[in-house]
């Protein structure tokens, strides 16, 4: 029992091809910068958006196929979707909200009040039955939506940004309140992200759409881990090289060098921390650093007792040192820099 | 006008204000013309009069008519025309607006040829079902919707294109069919403009004139609506026709002035603007 989907689709300039599974009972996190298609892969599982190739089945059932021109409409897809700014029903009440998807279904008025009111109990929210959705904060109104997908009982939760909509002072009470709610939706869920915190806090599994493409999925640990994007590793704040590994040297395709500990030969990825950096004026004699790249300062943050420094050369990196270091070399934007590593702080995985 | 320069707000340029003034007075002013020349003294007895009566009842019930109809048949043409990516849209939606720009005498001309007991389709309708449009009742009424539907038109296609269709999205992957959307999203989505469109095709099918003069005709009790009694009135017995328009203007007025809030409120109401 799964969600299973190959999301072939072109939009504009994306070229989404997306492979997704979802297990029952799981929440995947799909996690990617704004324009990386997370959206269009919402809407193409949802069906409000067909695809091009591919195919997108739940439970075994085919939902979209061009191959064999099967399309299922959104209307009859046991999927529910949770919408950015919830997008609710402006003219109805709170409870006729949650009770629309009922009432679609020709379940009888009372029936579906009735389910829809259980339903605002659960969210904490039946005495607000009466109100317009206007009426409602931001908070409250991400759990209406809720609701009101969940009451029409669907095998998967798609959510779009759940979290965009509301403002940093309530944003982790209210996603705390939602992973909660979650948790009690037994069936496949899919999350829409572009912040990694959601990812960390709601979901079981993350796959990383950069570009139209699925770059990395696993665990949030994982993933972090052993970025295989920059977008992950600027998440993560690491410096992610990507080259070829020949005899113990990492090559970039800009034609930098990293010396490394120990590697087979073959297309690798290089992780280097920034802390890990040293950064001197003078080309650093007899140190036991087995890496010395030059650069220019791009810019300076300072953040707390230390600062992060963007150095610009031939191998792009950020560098973290303390603000004691900082003063006592006088570094500037515009200054040129010797960066230090060593090998052994170095860590890499075949790409 | 101290206070408002305080609060920050610009003052109003002099000139945009001056203009401003004399637009308002050159439609204050025809109506200060008609009250300055009513006969108040008799205008209940003119009021009264049967012929008065009778025409009023016949304006109302052929505008209401007219209004019903192009809300039947307006919504949904503005619905494929806000919504259906089809070739020749645009010329579509010009020939059914032009009767808002053509003359409408032109407009009953063309009426007659199309549903005259002669017209492309009016010899069949005469042929096969025995049913006349020319100088009846249901004439009045086809004449006021070819003018009026137009209205309501361009206003609701305009909502329908403003709307948030994300919101139709949310109903679709909740399960309503698209008709079931259309009915318990879509419409209660475009209830102000749906409201301000069929007060605009309502008061046009009021004041119509010229199509229902041409195509109708002007007989007392079955075509003879409010504004072609003042017509006729003016030949006649111009004090009549002075009490008659004031009760055309007073309607319309008192429409207008009881929905002025619907129609310029504030909110999502902007849509009605464009």
């Amino acid at each position: 029992m799964s969600l299973e989907a190959s999301i072939g689709v072109q939009v504009g300039t994306l070229d989404l091809r997306a492979e997704l599974t979802v297990a029952d009972g799981e929440l995947l996190a799909l996690l990617g910068p704004n324009g990386a298609g997370k959206s269009t892969a919402l809407r193409a599982l949802a069906g409000l958006r067909p695809i091009h190739q591919g195919h997108i089945r739940v439970d075994g059932a085919v939902l979209d196929d061009p191959t064999t021109n099967t399309f299922v409409p959104p209307e009859q897809r046991p999927i529910g979707v949770v919408f950015q700014d919830y997008l609710l029903f402006e003219h109805m009440t709170v409870l006729e909200n949650v009770a629309f998807g009922l009432r679609a279904r020709t379940t009888p008025k009372a029936d579906a009040r009735r389910c829809a009111h259980e339903w605002l109990e659960r969210v904490g929210l039946a005495s607000m039955a009466q109100d317009r959705p206007r009426a409602l904060s931001g908070g409250q109104a991400q759990r209406v939506a809720l609701a009101r997908a969940l009451a029409t009982d669907p095998r998967v939760l798609l959510l779009d940004e759940p979290l965009a909509a509301l403002d940093a002072g309530t944003r982790a009470a209210v996603r705390r309140d939602l992973r909660q709610h979650l948790a009690s939706f037994a069936g496949m869920r899919l999350l829409v992200t572009h912040d990694p915190v959601d990812a960390y806090a709601l979901a079981d599994r993350v796959a990383v759409l950069e570009g139209g493409r699925i770059v990395q999925s696993g665990t949030l640990a994982e993933v972090t881990a052993h970025p295989r994007s920059r977008y992950v590793a600027d998440l993560v704040g690491v410096n992610l090289v990507s080259g070829s590994v020949e005899g113990g040297v990492l090559h970039t395709e800009r034609g930098a060098a990293v010396v490394i500990a120990d590697a087979p030969n073959g297309p690798a990825f290089a992780v280097i921390r920034p802390h890990s950096l040293t950064l001197t004026r003078e080309t650093p004699a007899g140190a036991s650093s087995r890496n010395v790249w030059e650069g220019i300062i791009t810019d300076i943050d300072r953040l707390g007792e230390r600062a992060r420094v963007g150095i610009e050369g031939l191998l792009p990196l950020t560098a973290e040192i303390t603000l004691a270091a900082l003063d006592a070399l006088a570094l500037r934007p515009g200054d040129e820099v010797h960066v230090a590593a060593k090998a052994t702080d170095i860590e890499v995985y075949p790409a | 006008m101290i206070d408002e320069r305080r609060g920050g707000r610009p003052p109003v340029p002099v000139p945009v204000f001056v203009l401003a003034a004399v637009a308002t007075a050159f439609f204050a002013l025809p109506l200060a013309g008609l009250l300055w020349r009513a006969p108040w003294s008799k205008a209940w007895q003119y009021l009264t009069a049967d012929d008065a009566l009778t025409a009023l009842r016949l304006s109302l019930v052929c505008s209401l008519w007219a209004t019903a109809i192009s809300f039947v048949l307006g919504v949904p043409l503005a619905w494929v025309l806000a919504r259906v990516d089809f070739p020749g849209r645009g010329v579509v939606r010009a020939l059914c607006t032009l009767s808002m720009v053509i003359p409408p005498v032109v407009g009953g001309v063309a009426l007659f040829f199309a549903l005259g007991r002669r017209g492309i389709v009016g010899q069949y309708l005469d042929q096969w079902f025995g049913i006349r449009l020319p100088f009846t009742t249901a004439g009045v009424v086809v004449a006021q919707t070819f003018v009026a539907m137009p209205f309501l038109i361009i206003t609701v296609e305009a909502a329908l294109r403003q709307m948030d269709r994300r919101v139709e999205d949310a109903a679709r992957t909740l399960g309503a069919s698209s008709w079931y959307t259309f009915r318990r999203v879509t419409l209660p989505a475009i209830r102000p403009a749906l409201i301000a469109g069929g007060v605009l095709a309502w008061a046009r099918a009021l004041g119509e004139f010229g199509a229902t003069i041409t195509f109708a005709g002007n007989f007392p009790g079955t075509t003879q609506t409010l504004p072609l009694a003042v017509y006729l009135g003016l030949e006649t017995n111009p004090e009549e026709a002075i009490v008659l328009s004031l009760v055309l203007i007073a309607i319309s007025f008192a429409v207008l002035v009881g929905l002025r809030d619907r129609w310029f409120g504030t909110g999502n109401r902007a849509e009605l603007l464009a």
